[in-house]
């Protein structure tokens, strides 16, 4: 990174590790990044620090190849734009699956991972990425809970 | 009272790797090269300002305002470097106008410099990627052709967009960029090229990229009724326009949209009291073959996710209907991010003046758009200009 002072990283390292945001009390809508004032409601805002659920789908997706300096060693890795449950959308690196494995829609919760390390005996920073979610078993809960439902029907 | 605006001189460097000229030389190459057009002395100029992205992280010099009055021998001229990342040179010219137009100055140098290749390829990824959000984008990994890539996923899964579609982006501009000589590239490609030249971000390959280039270009600005005393043939300005959206791909509203765009193209419109159909040609912000696609619909030139018809028909060539990017765009023309906004207007001039060379002049050209973008769509500018 071309910055490399520990506070830098150290300032965010709340809602990089626990992936928070915001909230607004007055519109009921979550945000990230963090805000320090509501963009819809400005003034009228009350905001709240929110911890986000971690799930979510995936809204888009790249397979890096060529990495900036600091993430050249990693490559090639998968950067997903992941829609949350809660509304806002995170930007982070996809992770346990084959690139050829994501599609848009994927669902997808949040893990705590290594991001990169610096050179030099420098820090290495930690924060949230994304890991797929076998939704098989939603479908297969969701068909046991329609069957029984339909057992109790009869 | 506002004034109106005449673009009365152009000069521009050849994009590429210049590896025996620093950020000082090519801005004097450019800026020499105008004044002469002008048939000025530089002492004239009463105002430079100029559009650079990061002199500091890929020379380490900041200050480079005054570096460049310096070394141009015109102290104590005041200069100003703006920064917007690659939309710097668009939001240079957009000062330089307004310096013109306000009546504070009747003789104005507009800029864009930038010098990117004495830094290696993986450190100038890291410094354009500090045009995303840094906290939020580059820092998980993000690259720059990374968040168009993920643009590019996502406009191909909603509206059908094939990559061979997207390569024609890169074959036109290759086309173009063979006729035009400062072009960085003047070699011509086909879609197998594209097809075959290995991923940098899934689904962009190195052929739906602009190079890393080295560049300078400048453009005077005069009061238009005052523009005969330099040139037989100035250029009005008939409108600029800058709007802003979030530097993050996070918080928009549509990521296949850029709304600076849409915002600054309404703007400008209005402003110019033209249409779409008015415009003869349009230089766009090619950084990657996907954002000519956006930049065509946004602009309003065709509906959203409709762009690829003008590829598939051929119409976007010099000839066609409407003429994208005749001097090569970023991708064959090269992107030397400060300059680039900058490079665009020049060729637009070039076009008007009915003196672009090498057989990409546009029959008949009366009205030119440029439109120059910083980062992933956080800054646009949109210009409009006119023969008469």
């Amino acid at each position: 990174m071309s910055v490399s002072g520990v506070p830098r990283h150290w300032r965010s390292l709340r809602e990089r590790y626990r992936l928070l945001g915001t909230y607004c009390e007055n519109c009921k809508t979550s945000f990230f990044p963090p805000r320090k004032i509501c963009p819809k409601c400005r003034r009228k805002g009350r905001t709240r620090e929110v911890e986000f659920s971690g799930r979510g789908r995936v809204f888009s997706y790249t397979v890096i190849h060529v990495g900036s300096k600091t993430f050249e060693e990693y490559t090639p890795y998968i950067i997903g734009l992941i829609e949350l449950q809660e509304g806002p959308r995170v930007l982070s690196q996809i992770v346990d699956c084959k690139p050829e494995d994501v599609h848009i829609g994927m669902m997808v919760e949040a893990c705590f991972r290594k991001l990169f390390e610096q050179e030099d005996g420098g820090i290495i920073s930690y924060g949230f990425k994304f890991r797929p979610v076998d939704d098989s078993w939603a479908e297969y809960y969701d068909r046991l809970l329609a069957d029984r439902a339909m057992v109790e029907k009869t | 009272m506002k004034r109106e605006v005449a673009i009365v001189a152009v000069g521009a460097t050849k994009f590429g790797e210049h590896w025996s000229k620093g950020l000082k030389d090519l801005a004097w190459e450019a800026g020499v090269q105008a004044v002469e057009e002008a048939g000025i002395s530089g002492k004239d100029v009463q105002y430079i300002v100029f559009g650079n992205m990061s002199g500091g992280m890929f020379e380490g010099q900041e200050h480079v305002g005054a570096l460049v009055a310096e070394f141009l021998g015109l102290n104590p001229v005041p200069a100003t470097r703006v920064e917007a990342a690659c939309a710097s040179g668009g939001v240079a010219f957009f000062q330089g106008y307004l310096a013109v137009a306000s009546g504070m100055y009747d003789l104005v140098a507009v800029g864009g410099i930038e010098k990117m290749t004495d830094v290696e390829p993986s450190q100038a990824t890291e410094i354009l990627s500090a045009a995303m959000d840094y906290e939020w984008e580059a820092y998980f990994g993000a690259t720059f052709p990374g968040v168009y890539a993920l643009i590019a996923t996502r406009y191909m899964h909603d509206y059908g967009l094939k990559p061979e579609t997207l390569a024609e982006v890169a074959v036109k501009n290759h086309y173009h960029g063979s006729m035009n000589p400062l072009a960085h590239f003047r070699n011509r490609i086909t879609v197998e090229d594209v097809l075959s030249s290995p991923f940098v971000a899934y689904p962009l390959r190195r052929n739906d990229c602009c190079p890393i280039s080295d560049g300078a270009a400048c453009v005077l600005l005069a009061p238009l009724d005052e523009a005969r005393k330099y040139t037989d043939t100035p250029i009005i300005v008939k409108a600029v326009a800058q709007a802003s959206d979030t530097l993050s791909l996070l918080e928009r509203r549509d990521i296949c949209t850029l709304d600076a765009t849409v915002h600054a193209a309404e703007k400008a419109f209005a402003m110019a009291k033209l249409t779409r159909k008015d415009v003869d040609l349009v230089e766009v912000h090619d950084c990657f073959t996907i954002a000519e696609i956006l930049a065509l619909e946004d602009l309003g030139f065709c509906a959203k996710g409709e762009a690829f018809k003008l590829y598939e028909e051929g119409e976007t060539y010099v000839g066609g209907r409407l003429p994208v990017n005749t001097d090569g765009g970023l991708k064959a023309g090269g992107h030397a991010v400060g300059a680039t906004g900058v490079k665009q207007i020049v060729e637009i001039v070039k076009q008007l003046r009915g003196e672009a060379e090498g057989g990409r002049q546009v029959d008949g050209a009366e009205v030119g758009l440029a439109h120059n973008v910083g980062g992933s769509g956080a800054t646009a500018v949109v210009t409009i200009l006119s023969r008469r």
